[in-house]
């Protein structure tokens, strides 16, 4: 693809480093260090471990501080040693104030669930009409799909928050459940015609030849390489779905409100409830936390819209 | 080879002379491959497109759900609203300024940490996991941490490390932070560099690994500097993956409602266009002018979206033409 240029071929031939190439640890590439390729690594090594230390520093607080109690949760300098404890977690779950948060994350996880469930149902035969029998203009239909999700949702709320309130569906978690259909459908299209894509074809020609009829092809050479993809498609759009809260705000109330609408009641303080909101936090994050390392793998393909590998 | 495709599901196209019959049977055909198809497509017409309409229509209502009486046509008074109106002007600059911000800092620390990722190190898939955990929190929750355990004033845990290490060197007046009322846009934008440099680290990295190998190779066997292969090759290799970063990530940090809503409840200027038209219609009912601030959010979008299409597509068309 792209021609090679070396701005500066010095000593051609010679100090074949197998190191690759970067310009971020500045000087230590330079010169000796050029030879040495392990020590180059290793820089890179410790460099990358103290950014992600400090990336991951915020999570890791959330997570002791749950473990804290109030008292000690609230100090400065901070007790890092301080007792681990779970009553932040019996307090987030209604302890002494009798507010459970049960309601809200079974909402939540009824519209994460029924909505990926539907988003598949509808995206699965989309997909295979775009990449396995493609129907015509398929390339234009795709930019009609992606096109949609770059409506920002503030731009249609509104008739929509006035239909549910009309129709009686407001504080309904079944109109949930079809908001985050449509807001994930256009993504898991995407995810889902790319991991199609990957389908052989000349095994779906060979099957074509031996006369195996769309079931058995279905079932023996699309699902196993579908499969996987499936898999990351659903978890990415359950993420989305359970950390929505625009919608659930407007379109839930006190029955139908989510897990997110739930957190919100901590925005502003309470005297000493740092522990608490911690707590609250890591219980409703785990969900999360669970599907996006279980879907790590296929991240990047299903955030970039199956635009990269 | 798109058009192989397409030839092949245009069967019966080059014979000389169809019959009516095969005519209408290839019709059938293809409404058999478009059948699959409809659902989704009707389905997201009616749930996305059609509140559009809707909005657009309201757009040139005079229409306050609190006098519901006076509701009349406006014509392009609520769009002269949102330009002028000092609020809805100042939203319309937080958002861009929020957007821009946001995505250039996160792609330059994103790339930072895709080059670093790219070196084989002891630990390399722990640190990669410690890194996208930011991106796995749920956004509000995220938000409450900043706003609550990290940059509280009086005992988060910034000005918490400022004290222990000043005390580390026997100071007993350490600098106090106080982000969120002073500089809040700045507590918004830091957070949300926190949550999104993971998304563009994830497709930066994956950019750099399909990097050809050979022609670095080459380059090293010639003797060319390490900035001079990533200024010369890796750069432009990873050109259409930064641009695919930067414009995703834009079109969800437009959107952006949780961080805003929950760090500073859109004070202190730090409203953008989404919260803005959030309390407009939810809290002040204009409904007319809630609608018009919609619709410049979307053109907004069309703007960037335009681009953003285009960098999908020479991706897309590649991965096409396999």
């Amino acid at each position: 693809m792209s021609t090679l240029t070396p701005a500066a071929p010095r000593k051609s031939g010679h100090a074949r480093s197998t190191s690759r190439a970067s310009s971020t640890t500045g000087p230590l590439r330079h010169g000796k260090s050029r030879m040495d390729p392990t020590r180059n690594n290793t820089a890179a090594g410790i460099a990358a471990w103290l950014l992600a230390l400090l990336f991951a520093a915020p999570v890791m607080w959330m997570i002791l501080t749950s473990f804290h109690s109030e008292t000690d949760a609230a100090t400065n300098p901070p007790s890092i040693a301080a007792n681990l404890t779970l009553d932040a977690y019996r307090e987030f779950f209604g302890e002494t104030s009798g507010v459970s948060p049960w309601p809200s994350l079974i909402n939540s996880a009824t519209a994460s669930i029924l909505s990926t469930v539907l988003v598949l149902v509808l995206a699965i035969p989309a997909a295979y009409a775009l990449s396995i029998r493609p129907v015509k203009k398929w390339t234009d239909v795709m930019f009609f799909f992606l096109s949609t999700k770059m409506m920002p949702v503030v731009a249609a709320i509104l008739p929509l928050y006035l239909f549910a309130r009309t129709v009686g569906a407001l504080d309904n978690i079944w109109f949930l459940i079809l908001m985050y259909t449509s807001m994930n459908l256009p993504i898991a299209v995407w995810m889902m015609r790319s991991f199609l894509a990957e389908v052989p074809v000349e095994m779906l020609e060979a099957a074509q030849i031996d006369g195996a009829n769309l079931l058995l092809t279905l079932r023996k050479i699309i699902a196993p390489v579908a499969m996987p993809g499936i898999a990351a498609t659903a978890l990415i759009c359950f993420i989305f779905s359970w950390n929505e809260l625009l919608l659930a705000r407007v379109l839930t109330g006190v029955v139908a409100g989510t897990a997110p609408v739930f957190l919100t009641g901590f925005v502003s303080g309470q005297g000493l409830f740092l522990a608490k909101v911690c707590a609250a936090a890591v219980v409703i994050s785990l969900p999360v936390l669970f599907a996006g390392f279980a879907a790590q793998d296929k991240l990047v393909q299903g955030l970039s819209l199956g635009a990269v590998k | 080879m798109t058009t192989a495709t397409a030839r092949i599901s245009r069967p019966g196209r080059n014979a000389a002379k169809p019959s009516r019959d095969s005519r209408s049977r290839e019709r059938a055909l293809a409404w058999a491959r478009r059948a699959p198809l409809l659902p989704a497509l009707i389905f997201l017409i009616i749930v996305t497109q059609l509140p559009f309409v809707v909005t657009l229509i309201i757009s040139f209502l005079n229409w306050n759900s609190l006098s519901p009486d006076k509701t009349a046509f406006a014509g392009l008074e609520n769009y002269a609203t949102v330009l002028t109106d000092p609020d809805l002007r100042q939203a319309i600059f937080t958002t861009i300024l929020l957007t821009v911000s946001v995505v250039l800092a996160s792609l330059v620390i994103g790339l930072g940490l895709a080059l670093l990722l790219d070196k084989k190190f002891i630990g390399r898939g722990l640190a990669r996991t410690l890194l996208i955990a930011p991106f796995l929190v749920v956004p509000v929750a995220a938000a409450l941490i900043w706003k609550h355990a990290l940059l509280n004033p009086t005992y988060g845990l910034i000005n918490g490390i400022l004290t222990w290490v000043w005390a580390l060197f026997g100071g007993d007046t350490a600098p106090q932070l106080d982000l969120l009322s002073q500089a809040p846009m700045m507590a918004v934008i830091v957070s949300l560099v926190w949550q999104w440099t993971p998304f563009m680290m994830l497709i930066l990295l994956a950019g750099l690994q399909s990097r050809p190998m050979d022609t670095v190779e080459a380059a090293q066997m010639d003797g060319a500097t390490p900035w001079a292969i990533f200024r010369h090759l890796t750069l432009p290799h990873l050109r259409q993956y930064l641009e695919l970063g930067g414009l995703l990530g834009a079109i969800y940090i437009v959107q952006n409602f949780d961080a805003v809503f929950t760090l500073t409840a859109g004070g202190l200027g730090t409203a953008n266009l989404p919260y803005a038209i959030y309390q407009t219609f939810y809290f002040a009912n204009e409904y007319g002018l809630a609608s018009a601030a919609g619709v410049v959010v979307v053109i907004g979008t069309i703007i960037v979206a335009t681009f953003a299409l285009r960098t999908v597509f020479s991706l897309f068309k590649k991965e096409a033409a396999r």
